[in-house]
């Protein structure tokens, strides 16, 4: 059984937008499959319609082998944004028990589960802090904690990463990858970085813009695990030129960094 | 890993230096509006000025003599004013927080409903802000007239009605603020409740409330003072005499003799004020210490 299953996906917007025609994919257990393609192509728009935060016009979504509409009620997913949307008022800790909080996990169970994932995100020490006193990079380890601390089988991240500096961001992503291998969860993972979406991905999608449609799949088939010395493989400037190359093809001028 | 440490946040500054700057600060203020009035005076008498208005001892008693006024006695075997004072004072604080505690409960109230739909919104809300173009003295004998008869079954002692219309000073601030303020929550943070499959309330609670706390803050500080206005107001309607309305009254009409002493009301009444201003600022450091960037 696939983890989500979509098949003849669209949507279109009030006002005529057509963000996304005729979407079918499926993904497996296990893996991390990035979306990638120009701005306004829809990716975001697919995330949200997996995850059950908008309604498809046409076709259907299943996660886990349900619709996604039960997915989301029973906790299938976690998600991470852009931006880490903490709740301000709220120290570490208590943003990474608010899933927990809200699916009624007792107070033990939580702060057990919390101390965890603080380790899984290299934040222990920082439980009692509030989101304002860390870094961004910080902040969205937090909030990447916040979306694994229910154990849902499947991680929706769109644009995780984007607001971070490339150093950073290329530790993050490593981190990423670390806490996938150990979480044995399933991502899907929204990005505009080539560089991104090749290192950490087993399947790349790339998306063409108006409308939104996949142009294309592309297996990578880079070797786990992988680490610095992953980005100086050839087979990743290859991978590279390919995802660039269909991006080309998909017909937009501007080519994402 | 190493790089954790480099991230860890420099300490606030707090502490004593900050608050002996402050009280530095205050006595430089206090300082100058002192110079400036009594420079005022000095120059306005030796010039014979005449405009704005006309600078005489009556006009522009001294401030010390402010202060000298409420360690005297208005009546010969009186007590000493500024007894008087705080005893007024005592009770036009009781009828304020009254009607601060109604007002500010009232206002959100009124502003969690106009939050919950646009069409009451829509409806009500021209409403609440007309409620405010009506001064309180023209609503005043209407409340002393429902409330306080004693043949009503429901009725109530004169200071609550003072209180009552002290809240209608002070619910519009809060019912706008929290209006504002549980609309001001950023979208995605709605989204991720929803992600977590969140009902209403639990979004209402657990997110919307805490969103608006610092907006609902700010209005409480206007609605603290302002209840003390609708109180000294909402006390000549009333007949009430033992309030600083009475006092204030009581000394105008002796101004032109002992002006001193109606200067003297006014600095309880501004210290009244402020210490209302201020339990409410202690109340948001202890709730929003957390945020502090959400602190006025
Ligand atoms: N809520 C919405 N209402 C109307 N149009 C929308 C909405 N959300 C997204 N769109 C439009 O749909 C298209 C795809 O948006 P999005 O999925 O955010 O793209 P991406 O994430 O790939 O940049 C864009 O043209 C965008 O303007
Ligand atoms: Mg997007």
């Amino acid at each position: 059984m696939s983890v989500v299953e979509i098949q003849g996906v669209s949507k279109e917007f009030k006002g005529g937008t057509v963000a996304l025609q005729d979407i079918d994919l499926q993904i497996e257990q296990g893996e991390f499959v990035s979306l990638i393609g120009p701005s306004g192509c829809g990716k975001s728009t697919l995330l949200r319609v997996i995850g059950d935060l908008i309604e498809p016009s046409r076709g259907a979504v299943t996660v886990n082998g349900k619709s996604a509409r039960q997915a989301r009620q029973d906790h299938d997913y976690g998600i991470v944004f852009q931006d880490a949307v903490l709740y301000n008022w709220r120290t570490v800790a208590k943003n990474v028990a608010l899933p927990l909080e809200l699916a009624g996990w007792s107070r033990e169970r939580r702060q057990a589960r919390v101390e965890e994932m603080l380790d899984l995100v290299e934040l222990r020490g920082f439980a009692d802090h509030h989101p304002w006193q860390l870094s961004g990079g910080m902040q969205q380890r937090v909030s990447i904690a916040r979306a694994l601390s229910f154990d849902p089988a499947l991680l929706l991240m769109d644009e995780p990463f984007g607001a971070l500096d490339e150093m950073t961001r290329e530790r993050m992503n490593a981190e990423l990858l670390r806490i996938w291998e150990a979480s044995k969860s399933t991502v899907v993972f929204v990005t505009h970085s080539i560089a991104e979406a090749v290192f950490l991905s087993t399947r790349i999608v790339v998306m063409s813009v108006r409308p939104g449609r996949i142009s294309k799949v592309i297996p990578v088939d880079l070797a786990q695990p992988r680490g610095t010395a992953t980005r100086e493989e050839p087979r990743f400037f290859e991978l590279a030129t390919e995802v660039r190359e269909a991006l080309h093809l998909g017909g937009h001028v501007e080519v994402p960094a | 890993m190493a790089s954790v440490a480099v991230e860890r946040p420099a300490e606030r500054g707090v502490g004593v230096k900050r608050v002996g700057s402050r009280g530095v600060l205050l006595l430089v203020v206090l300082g100058v509006l002192w110079g400036v009035w009594e420079g005022f005076r000095a120059i306005g008498i030796h010039y014979g000025l005449t405009r704005p208005f006309t600078v005489d001892a009556t006009s522009m008693p001294h401030i010390h003599d402010m202060f000298k006024a409420l360690f005297e006695r208005p009546n010969a075997e009186g007590p000493l004013l500024i007894v008087t004072l705080l005893e007024a004072a005592a009770f036009t604080a009781k009828e304020a927080a009254l009607g601060f505690a109604m007002g500010s409960v009232g206002g959100f109230a009124i502003g969690a409903l106009l939050a919950h739909s646009r069409m009451l919104q829509r409806g009500f809300l021209p409403y609440v802000v007309a409620s405010q173009t009506v001064p309180i003295l023209a609503i005043a004998p209407m409340v002393v007239i429902w409330f306080t008869n004693p043949n009503s079954t429901f009725h109530v002692t004169a200071w609550v009605a003072v209180a009552i219309l002290a809240s209608y000073l002070t619910f519009f601030p809060v019912a706008i603020a929290t209006l504002r303020g549980l609309q001001a929550t950023d979208h995605r943070a709605v989204e991720l409740m929803r992600s977590y499959a969140a009902n209403r309330w639990t979004v209402l609670w657990k997110l919307r409330f805490p969103t608006a706390l610092p907006y609902l803050f700010s209005a409480l500080k206007i609605s603290a003072t302002a209840s003390i206005v609708g109180a000294i107001i909402g006390e000549s309607p009333t007949s009430i005499a033992g309030g600083l309305g009475g006092a204030i009254l009581n000394f105008a009409q002796f101004y032109s003799f002992q002006p001193q002493n109606l200067w003297a009301t006014n600095i309880v009444a501004a210290a009244l004020g402020i210490a209302f201003f201020l339990v409410v600022v202690g109340a948001e450091r202890l709730v929003l210490r957390h945020a502090p960037e959400n602190v006025a």
